[in-house]
């Protein structure tokens, strides 16, 4: 009988990981989250079936956080959410200081986010990029035209919002155009390993921590020291993406995952040096940034 | 003999008395109610203006108070309202403005970018606090991040202040320990009723957007420039 099933035993191996992904909530505990899992599930299970019969009438907070612990929950309310919001400090902070340090036997995905991808790290760290880019460069002009005579200092808060664009752009389109390029590559020949969209982003998120110090050095008016800071944390973020998405086109075509690769590190090239260009003034050098300039 | 008549039929001397028509027999028998909550809210329509008034007014100002000397209270989370946290963003985004007016592009925050930051951070940060599993509703996390950027404020009307007088270094420097010691008081007040709402391993997680928060606005209240 067994031996019968076995073709289908087969595929269920190698949907297992998806399987995984939509029930996570339902049948999986990782010895990781052992406080904090099973509580929800006890008190989810309790609580569902009262939530479900009288939810108008439920208080706000409790029919947001007990009710509808379903198989998958749907995409417009507000458990599908906070199932990737289920982390805790520690977590992040092992997931931020991986994403540092790339390992060549180590896929980030993998080791770290074991099929527990969040959007808190994304989310902050790319906050935290935002406002750090946009309040270093500010510093990074003062301090480089402080001597000059008709130089009057202003804030500039425009640049926040362009800040903003850019790397919300890239933290987010980016890996949906990975993602989509690797599911058409799953399509025309079948591999083993398959990201989905979050761990996608969580990567892609996680590797721009690097650049929270690099852009805090960039303050500082030393032409060697800005190219350095940038040389190492390209090297960084960049391998970190590249050991990730190896082993998802390692069996491709040798001209597609090259081009692949390479494109994923230009892209960080482009955004680092962009940044660096646009929001930093070099001191000695004439500034790009539109400050007099009547358009 | 007679008592045991009388005590088988109990009430029975009773039946000889009569109360004569010349003593008046009246009176009230409605039981006195004291003014409860719900008869004064109903009737609220009748009190004179000045009281209801007042009454907001002073709810407001007692937040205030615990904003200054943010202990663990139920103030400000039991009776949450909105008014506060409007007036003073309205007179944070006021005072922010009129400075660098030369360049318009690259000057300072308009006045609805500081509405924008203040209250869509405030927004994203209650969401934060939710999905990670807080136990405080999203309205009471409005009130309490809304009134904590009182400090803020404060130090807004000081640094406008000392910038009439001068501009030079001096001046920097004393602006720049007003705001940091406002910033600190902010987050420290707000951490103080937020933290409370989490699981201890997630308090850091819950803590840092509203640190980032604070040092935003602080940062927009340090760059004002004449």
């Amino acid at each position: 009988m067994a031996s019968k099933n076995d073709p289908f035993q087969f595929q269920e191996f190698d949907e297992a990981g998806d399987l995984l992904e939509a029930n996570r909530d339902a049948t999986t505990i990782s010895i990781d989250d052992e406080d904090v899992k099973p509580q929800k599930q006890s008190t989810a299970t309790g609580f569902s079936s009262e939530a479900d019969t009288e939810d108008p009438l439920a208080n706000d907070d409790q029919a947001e956080l007990l009710s509808g612990q379903k198989k998958s929950p749907s995409f417009w309310s507000f458990e599908y959410y906070q199932r990737f919001f289920d982390i805790e400090t520690h977590h992040v902070k092992e997931r931020i200081i991986g994403s540092m340090m790339p390992w060549p036997r180590k896929n980030f995905i993998n080791v770290y986010l074991r099929r527990n991808p969040d959007l808190y790290g994304p989310f902050w760290i790319c906050t935290t990029l935002v406002f750090a880019t946009a309040i270093s460069g500010n510093i990074s002009s003062f301090l480089a035209h402080k001597g000059k005579r008709d130089y009057k200092y202003t804030p500039e808060f425009r640049k926040v919002t362009i800040a903003a664009t850019i790397i919300f752009s890239y933290a987010w389109l980016v890996p949906l155009a990975v993602w989509g390029f690797l599911l058409w590559r799953n399509n025309k020949m079948v591999n083993l390993v398959s990201y989905a969209f979050m761990e996608i982003v969580c990567v892609y998120g996680y590797s721009l921590s690097i650049y929270i110090p690099a852009v805090v050095l960039w303050i500082l008016p030393f032409n060697w020291l800005s190219w350095c800071t940038i040389v190492v944390a390209l090297c960084l973020s960049g391998s970190v993406l590249v050991l990730t998405f190896w082993p998802a086109v390692r069996d491709d075509h040798p001209r597609v995952m090259i081009a692949f690769l390479s494109v994923i590190v230009l892209l960080n090239i482009l955004l680092a040096v962009g940044c660096k260009t646009y929001f930093f003034t070099i001191p000695g050098n004439k500034t790009v940034t539109p400050t007099n300039s009547t358009t | 003999m007679a008592a045991s008549e009388e005590a088988s039929r109990p009430f029975a001397g009773l039946s000889d008395v009569s109360i004569s028509e010349d003593i008046p027999v009246e009176g009230d028998i409605s039981v006195p109610v004291g003014p409860s909550r719900r008869d004064d809210e109903f009737s609220t329509l009748d009190e004179p203006v000045k009281d209801t008034i007042m009454r907001d007014l002073r709810a407001v100002g007692n937040k205030f108070i615990h904003v200054l000397y943010p202990k663990r209270s139920s103030a400000l989370l039991r009776d949450w309202d909105l008014w506060g946290p409007l007036l003073l963003c309205v007179t944070l985004a006021l005072l922010l403005q009129g400075g660098a007016a030369d360049h318009e592009d690259q000057g300072g925050p308009q006045f609805a970018e500081v509405f924008v930051i203040v209250w869509f951070g405030s927004i994203i940060i209650t969401l934060n606090s939710k999905l990670l599993g807080g136990t405080i509703s999203f309205f009471q996390s409005l009130c309490v991040l809304g009134y904590c950027i009182m400090p803020l404020t404060v130090a807004m009307v000081v640094c406008r202040i000392v910038l009439l007088v001068s501009s030079g270094g001096i001046i920097f420097a004393v602006r720049l320990v007003v705001v940091m010691a406002s910033f600190g008081w902010s987050t420290f007040a707000s951490t103080a009723f937020l933290a409370d709402s989490q699981p201890p391993n997630r308090k850091a997680l819950v803590v840092y957007p509203v640190f980032l928060f604070y040092f935003v606005i602080a940062w927009m209240v340090l760059t004002y420039s004449p």
